[in-house]
């Protein structure tokens, strides 16, 4: 872990969807160039841990400053433009853009984005499906590394991935996860959520676990052996 | 003379050239509903009275500030279109997340506003608007003769909806825009001004029924009820075009555009339902319209 300035620090964080308060008080922080990951159960709030950091919750409070500046109070789209970008759990695919018009979808925000050419050789497969018709018409795997690839181009530096391996083969599991490791080492720092705690454990430095909208415990890489027990009780694996 | 079907071919060609025109008109106002609807999921009511504004700012241009037609062509569509953008900021930008109907209402009740206002100083009686002075006359085809004005009317109405299709499908803006009707939190979660461009969106759709008001003032008379005559057809065009499907609405528009004009020579009594009667037809064999996607 760097010391310094967190590029992201979640204080006391609350949000809401419409009369339901989701997040109750999340704590946590990220530094330049580390892996971390969010882990909870079902329903415990990591999603809406990254929606709200992106903004796109109905109404949150707390605070989340980036590289030390409060954003609080911004819109999704300003926030986007401070170096943060964001792949949701769905994917976000869109069905009537072609595959190339998905990858180029996402604006350039900051200077130093991955050239394309270095996307397609973290992700071989997608310079092979470019001229397909509907971004939708790829295969879950595909489409997961075209929602990755995608804001690899934008120059943000901090990227919130949300459940990257949910619903897919091992392998492609495998190839995500060498994906990730790589990002790390150009240079990207990594917020990860995840389900699939085996992966996760391989990646993250740090982990931190959620439950019923509050962080309630955080883990080193090297304290997971010894906790095994605690952590497969928090989880349920 | 020559009969097609037993009636007068020039008989034929003149209504089928009608239809065309009026199609031209269909096809314009319907791109921008379907446009409308796919961004800012409004259905917008006002179509018809902003159609009219179109019309009357042309109107009012040349003969209080004697601007004439070609300045005008530019001039109305930019006017109507502010006068949308204040009220898509003011008005529809708060109604985005309830359901279809504040909207419907919210538009129909400008309409009614809009229209009623320049009742109120003009009268239902139409207001002649000349054509420009290059398109006065005409050629004549042989089998018909076809007027300057309505050969410019139909020309320009398909360079405009063919632009604002290719603008839509062809090019990095109208990535956005399409991305933006299936997923607009994550959208302006990559960095994109969403609001920004809802208004635009509308401010443009809005400046297209503008453009199709001048347009037809020289077709039509001016009158504060141009519109309302128009926008039911629209509607039911969108419909069987696909709500929301740019390319549906075009085709649908010309397409209708031209039945009509058949249905008036060849059956005048069904003329002005036929349209309602595809619409029912399509309905209940394709929901979706013919270009529509079904809804997932
Ligand atoms: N749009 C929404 N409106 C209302 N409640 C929501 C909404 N989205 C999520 N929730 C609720 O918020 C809580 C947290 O959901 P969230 O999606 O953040 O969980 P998660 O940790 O990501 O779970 P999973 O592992 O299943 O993805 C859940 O109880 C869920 O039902
Ligand atoms: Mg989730």
């Amino acid at each position: 872990m760097s010391d310094g300035t967190p590029i992201l620090e979640v204080e006391n964080l609350h949000a809401w969807y419409g009369e339901s308060h989701i997040l109750h008080g999340i704590d946590f922080s990220v530094h330049e160039g580390e892996v971390v990951s969010l882990l909870g159960r079902n329903g415990a709030g990591k999603t809406t841990t990254l929606r709200a950091i992106m903004g796109l919750v109905g109404r949150r409070e707390g605070s989340i400053r980036l590289n030390g500046e409060e954003t609080i109070g911004l819109k999704p789209d300003k926030i986007a433009r401070r170096g943060i970008a964001y792949c949701p759990e769905e994917r976000g695919i869109f069905a009537s853009l072609t595959v190339k018009e998905n990858l180029l979808l996402p604006p350039q925000v900051q200077e130093g984005g991955l050239p394309l050419e270095e996307i397609y050789e973290l992700f071989p497969n997608l310079k092979e499906r470019l001229s397909g018709a509907s971004g939708t018409r790829l295969s879950g795997g595909e489409q997961q590394m075209l929602a990755i690839g995608r804001i690899l181009r934008t120059g943000a530096r901090l990227l919130l991935l949300d459940e990257p391996t949910e619903g897919l083969a091992p392998v492609i599991v495998q190839q995500i996860g060498r994906s990730v490791r790589r990002l790390q080492e150009l240079g990207f720092t990594i917020l990860l959520v995840e389900q699939n705690f085996h992966f996760a454990a391989r990646l993250a430095d740090r982990h931190y676990i959620v439950e019923h909208g509050h962080v309630v415990d955080n883990y080193k890489r090297a304290d997971i052996k010894e906790r095994m027990d605690e952590l497969n009780e928090l989880l349920g694996v | 003379m020559q009969e097609i079907f037993g009636v007068p071919a020039p008989l034929l060609f003149g209504q089928l050239l009608i239809g065309l025109i009026n199609g031209s008109f269909y096809a314009l106002l319907s791109l921008g509903l379907a446009v409308i609807f796919g961004v800012l999921n409004i259905i917008n009511f006002a179509h018809g009275a902003l159609y009219m504004m179109g019309a009357f700012v042309a109107w009012l241009l040349l003969n209080y500030l004697g601007i004439g037609y070609w300045p005008g062509l530019i001039l109305a569509p930019l006017i109507v279109g502010a006068v949308g953008i204040v009220i898509e900021r003011a008005m529809l930008s708060h109604l985005y997340d309830l359901d279809h109907l504040y909207g419907l209402l919210l538009t129909f009740g400008l309409a009614l506003i809009i229209e009623g206002t320049f009742i109120n100083f003009y009268g239902v009686s139409g207001q002649p608007y000349a054509p420009p002075e290059i398109l006065n006359g005409g050629y004549n085809l042989g089998f018909m003769f076809l007027p300057k004005y309505r050969a410019w009317v139909i020309v320009a109405s398909l360079a405009v909806c063919l632009g604002t299709w290719l603008l839509i499908e062809r090019t990095r803006l109208g990535a956005y825009l399409r991305a933006a009707v299936e997923r607009p939190d994550l959208v302006r979660a990559f960095g994109i001004n969403v609001p920004l461009m809802m208004t635009l969106t509308y401010g443009f759709a809005v400046g297209l029924a503008g453009f199709a008001g001048i347009l037809a003032a020289p077709v039509y008379t001016v009158s504060p009820i141009m519109g309302q005559n128009l926008i039911i057809v629209v509607f039911a065009i969108v419909v069987i075009g696909g709500l929301g499907s740019i390319l549906g609405s075009i085709v649908t528009g010309l397409g209708i555009g031209l039945i009509e004009g058949l249905t008036r020579t060849f059956y005048p009594e069904a003329s002005s339902t036929v349209v309602f009667v595809i619409m029912a037809i399509v309905l209940i064999l394709r929901p979706n319209g013919l270009f529509g996607r079904p809804r997932e």
